[in-house]
């Protein structure tokens, strides 16, 4: 052990402070002997939430409907109330042993060595470079999360004319923090035939933003140096370019886990949703290191991931009672149109998936789906929902869809009827 | 003999990147004042900025030339001085990769080529040598020549340690000086530029991308540099376990091709394109050049394009018509070029030095050593493989500004970054700040600490405050 490094020995140490962390330190901490340690890297604890400046969560977790700063403040005051310790500035950096992991923190370096690791990292949105938009190196290129972050912690000033790459849940919501500081959505722009938000925001929305929404269209090029002055775009089936002009560009959606922890501790991952492969009762392939929320399907909304933190704690409880996973497993594996399904793992005898549903991503619209589920060729559910399956949002299917899965069988494939 | 009270310098060197500030570094050694000159808001922001980061052996210049001779000298300078400052290097070594017929039978006389450039430590190795050393290789590798001693290096330190010792050497930092006109009054050489007159006895051509223009203020008319763009792809630091050395192709008439590189910050390189253009700040990315790269990588090395892109750099070499560099005086102007001085230009630099100096020597400008030189500085670390302030428990227990971790991806503290604010050449800009901290150059590039970044540089001053005395760093 390195000079100067203090060793803690919490029951439970939770890795991120957002919605699901919290959650989950909140209904653990009056119930494990040893503490609950919260590590979040930023100042605040609080999550992607902090910086969301507008209405609408809060909704299936507490029954309410509150800002995302207000919803962020009340995660943290409950978690602390139930006797939880949140440590902000504490950045995890590695692991030390299987439960055992190394943080940095203004106060020194700390050792965490729990009984069981709670990873809740989250997601981002897939900047510039990961998505090879060739062009200028132009100032004024954000995703959500860094426009966020800027106007509503930060009071920064963005431009005045801007372009939104993406027409999905989270674009509405960068088109708002746009609206308050002051700088105009000219365009929309969205690969997909057809906006991808609730419909709530796509037809209202487009009244009252003045927004155009160009579909089946992705932007080709950034034009300006230092600053940014346009952007071309593309008709996908046309192949037709314009100049759009414009000094700010938002890139939304295109989320990636924060996986790098998971990864680099050498946890499995699901090739579908990048984040750490986990069974229904949200272990990872590690005994006693758990996942939840956005890390594992990215991205649903905050309320789900804070109700992942609460299924997670009845798993941790039970790890911590000398309960261990159950043995056998079947395998569901996403089939196009569908991306990826979480979670990935069945076992007998565990519980059913937070919310008893499961989470999908789809590439395509469709508008009443029939799920079908098909273990080794054979069909064993067959259900139309009554809601659609649009990209750029989570599509969630009841999990009693899996009754008619063998326990004992081969991989489940998810996938709609043609 | 410094200044003269009419503000006259003995020299003035032109170009603040690698090649100029070793110039500069090297004459501030001498009784001499010295000024160095910049068209940019810093130094190292041309050429010197973006580049593929070897330090390399010259087993591959054309023997004999004067390129092949400074390379190597500049090699064994760089490396000693690195490890007296602090400059991050990884003695990876490379492996030169065949992938048909002919290159397998290039590899023979590259070998007796190394050989004639004085490096005798290269080995022709079999296709199962090659998956050995490089596993992920893609399929259809035929054989290989392993390199030793290439090494990776942090190109952006080398160039911030040169111009820091020249400064605390009594070199004069000119930035924000576009050289637009010479004029030669009383044996004084008056530089008429966008930020005002800079009058010197002596100057020093190191403009880079720009030399052969400066060279004409001369009346000279020798050479042509060609801006060669270079695109580049930087992969994230979890795709760093699938190469441990620098993978290079087998260099054919068309140039030196594309190389998987891991970088000195942990991540893995793959690139550049070579594309001549005519705009000489034309640094954008292109789509052809990515689709280019991506079709590479992809016979390469196919797992390291399912990791995730980190950052896409386009930097432009300083491509020349004349074969060689080309560094010549002219006693009667009391003028020096170093020109012609391709990418080679990182590892040369301190060699290039080393040769003016001696020029400017036999062509009149008197060289009295000086005897109370400074210590070297100590750079702030910015390569994985060492200590950094993110990691030392005991550095953070001194001063809690280095446990403050501000951007999470690169793990860059507070403390680096108020360093960089009060170091002897403080950045001007968010890039600047970037090339001395790593800030904001990692994964998210600015999703988490954009915002935050930007209030630490506005706190710090959004004028470049005045250079502070230097506080050594203790980077490794």
């Amino acid at each position: 052990m390195t000079t100067g490094t203090t060793t803690l020995t919490p029951a439970v140490v939770i890795v991120g402070a957002g919605p699901s962390g919290l959650s989950a330190a909140r209904e653990l901490a009056p119930k494990v002997d040893g503490g609950v340690l919260v590590l979040e890297r930023e100042s605040t604890a609080g999550g992607i939430p902090r910086h969301s400046d507008h209405p609408g969560y809060g909704i299936r977790d507490m029954r309410r409907f509150m800002s995302g700063p207000a919803y962020a403040r009340r995660l943290v005051r409950q978690a602390e109330a139930a006797g939880a310790t949140i440590r902000t500035n504490a950045t995890v950096t590695n692991w030390a042993g299987d439960r055992v992991i190394e943080a940095t923190t203004p106060q020194g370096r700390i050792r965490v060595e729990a009984r069981a690791v709670v990873l809740a990292t989250g997601a981002r949105e897939r900047p510039r470079p990961a998505r090879l938009i060739p062009g200028d190196r132009a100032r004024g290129v954000y995703t959500t999360g860094h426009l966020q972050n800027l106007v509503h912690l930060h009071h920064g000033k963005v431009g005045r004319r801007a372009v939104i790459a993406g027409a999905e849940l989270v674009s509405w919501s960068a088109a708002l923090t746009l609206r308050e500081a002051g700088c105009r959505t000219v365009l929309m722009t969205t690969e997909y035939p057809r906006p991808d938000s609730y419909l709530l925001f796509s037809a209202p929305g487009r009244l009252l933003f003045g927004t155009r929404v160009a579909t089946r269209t992705r932007v080709t090029r950034i034009i300006g140096r230092p600053a940014l002055e346009a952007v071309e775009i593309e008709n996908l089936d046309t192949g037709a370019r314009r100049i759009v002009e414009c000094d700010t560009l938002v890139l939304t959606g295109d989320w990636i886990p924060d996986h790098e922890l998971a990864r680099t501790g050498g946890i499995a991952l699901d090739p579908g949703t990048k984040g750490p492969l986990v069974d229904s009762a949200l272990r990872t392939d590690r005994p006693g290191v758990f996942a939840a929320g956005n890390v594992l399907h990215p991205v649903d909304t905050a309320d789900i991931a804070a109700l992942d933190g609460v299924h997670v704690a009845r798993s941790v409880l039970a790890w911590l009672d000398g309960r261990g996973t159950p043995a056998g497993q079947v395998r569901l594996v996403a089939d196009p149109p569908f991306r990826w399904v979480a979670p990935e793992i069945l076992r007998p005898g565990d519980p059913a998936p937070a919310r008893r549903r499961l989470l999908l991503w789809t590439d395509r619209h469709i508008p009443f789906p029939r799920i079908v589920l098909r273990q080794s060729g054979k069909v064993v559910a067959s259900r139309r929902l009554w809601w659609p399956a649009a990209p750029g949002r989570v599509f969630r299917v009841p999990s009693d869809v899996l009754r008619g899965v063998d326990p004992a069988g081969g991989t489940v494939h998810v996938g709609v009827d043609a | 003999m410094n200044t003269t009270p009419s503000g006259t310098f003995d020299v003035a060197v032109i170009g603040a990147g690698i090649v100029g500030s070793a110039i500069a570094r090297k004459l501030a050694g001498y009784e001499l004042g010295v000024a160095l000159l910049d068209a940019r808001d810093d130094v190292g922001d041309g050429t010197s900025k973006a580049n593929t980061a070897i330090l390399h052996t010259g087993f591959d210049a054309r023997p004999g030339t004067l390129e092949a001779r400074l390379v190597r000298e500049g090699y064994r300078l760089l490396s000693e001085y690195a490890g007296r400052t602090g400059i991050p290097v990884e003695r990876t070594g490379a492996l030169l990769v065949a992938w048909n017929a002919e290159e397998l039978a290039a590899l023979p006389g590259l070998r007796e080529k190394a050989e004639r450039n004085g490096y005798d430590r290269t080995e022709i190795v079999g296709p199962d040598e090659v998956y050995r050393q490089v596993p992920h290789l893609g399929e259809g590798a035929l054989g290989g020549l392993t390199v030793p001693d290439e090494s990776i290096i942090c190109t952006w330190t080398v160039n911030l340690a040169l111009a820091t010792e020249a400064v605390l050497r009594g070199a004069t930092l000119l930035l924000n000086r576009a050289v637009r006109a010479v004029e030669e009054r009383d044996g004084v050489t008056v530089l008429r530029t966008s930020g005002g007159e800079v009058r010197a006895r002596w100057v020093v051509n190191a403009a880079g991308l720009g030399a052969d223009v400066i060279d004409r203020l001369f009346g000279h008319d020798r050479f042509t540099v060609t801006p060669r763009r270079g695109e580049l792809l930087v992969y994230d630091k979890l795709a760093r376990p699938l190469v441990d050395r620098i993978v290079l192709p087998v260099p054919t008439a068309l140039g030196k091709g594309v190389l998987i590189s891991p970088t000195i910050y942990g991540n893995v390189m793959l690139g550049p394109t070579a594309e001549d253009l005519t705009d000489r700040t034309d640094t954008a990315t292109s789509a052809e050049g990515l689709a280019f790269l991506l079709g590479k990588g992809e016979k390469l090395m196919p797992e390291l394009l399912r990791e995730e892109v980190s950052a896409t750099y386009a930097g432009l070499r300083a491509a020349s018509d004349h074969a060689d560099y080309l560094i010549e005086a002219d006693a009667g102007r009391r003028y020096i070029l170093a020109g012609g001085i391709r990418s080679t230009g990182l590892t040369s630099g301190m060699a290039v030095a080393e040769h003016v100096a001696e020029l400017a020597g036999e062509a009149g400008l008197p060289l009295v050593p000086r005897e109370d030189l400074p210590e070297p500085p100590r750079m702030p670390n910015l390569g994985e493989a060492y200590l950094r302030p993110y990691q030392d428990a005991a550095r953070i227990a001194a001063d809690p500004a280095y446990g403050t971790v501000v951007c999470f991806c690169e793990r860059v503290t507070a403390g680096e970054i108020r360093d960089a604010f009060r170091s002897p050449i403080p950045p001007a800009s968010l890039e600047g700040l970037r090339r001395r901290t790593r800030v904001m150059n990692g994964r998210c590039q600015g999703f988490f600490c954009g915002a935050e970044v930007k209030k630490l540089m506005g706190a710090a001053g959004g004028s470049a405050p005045a250079p502070c005395p230097p506080s050594p760093e203790d980077g490794r």
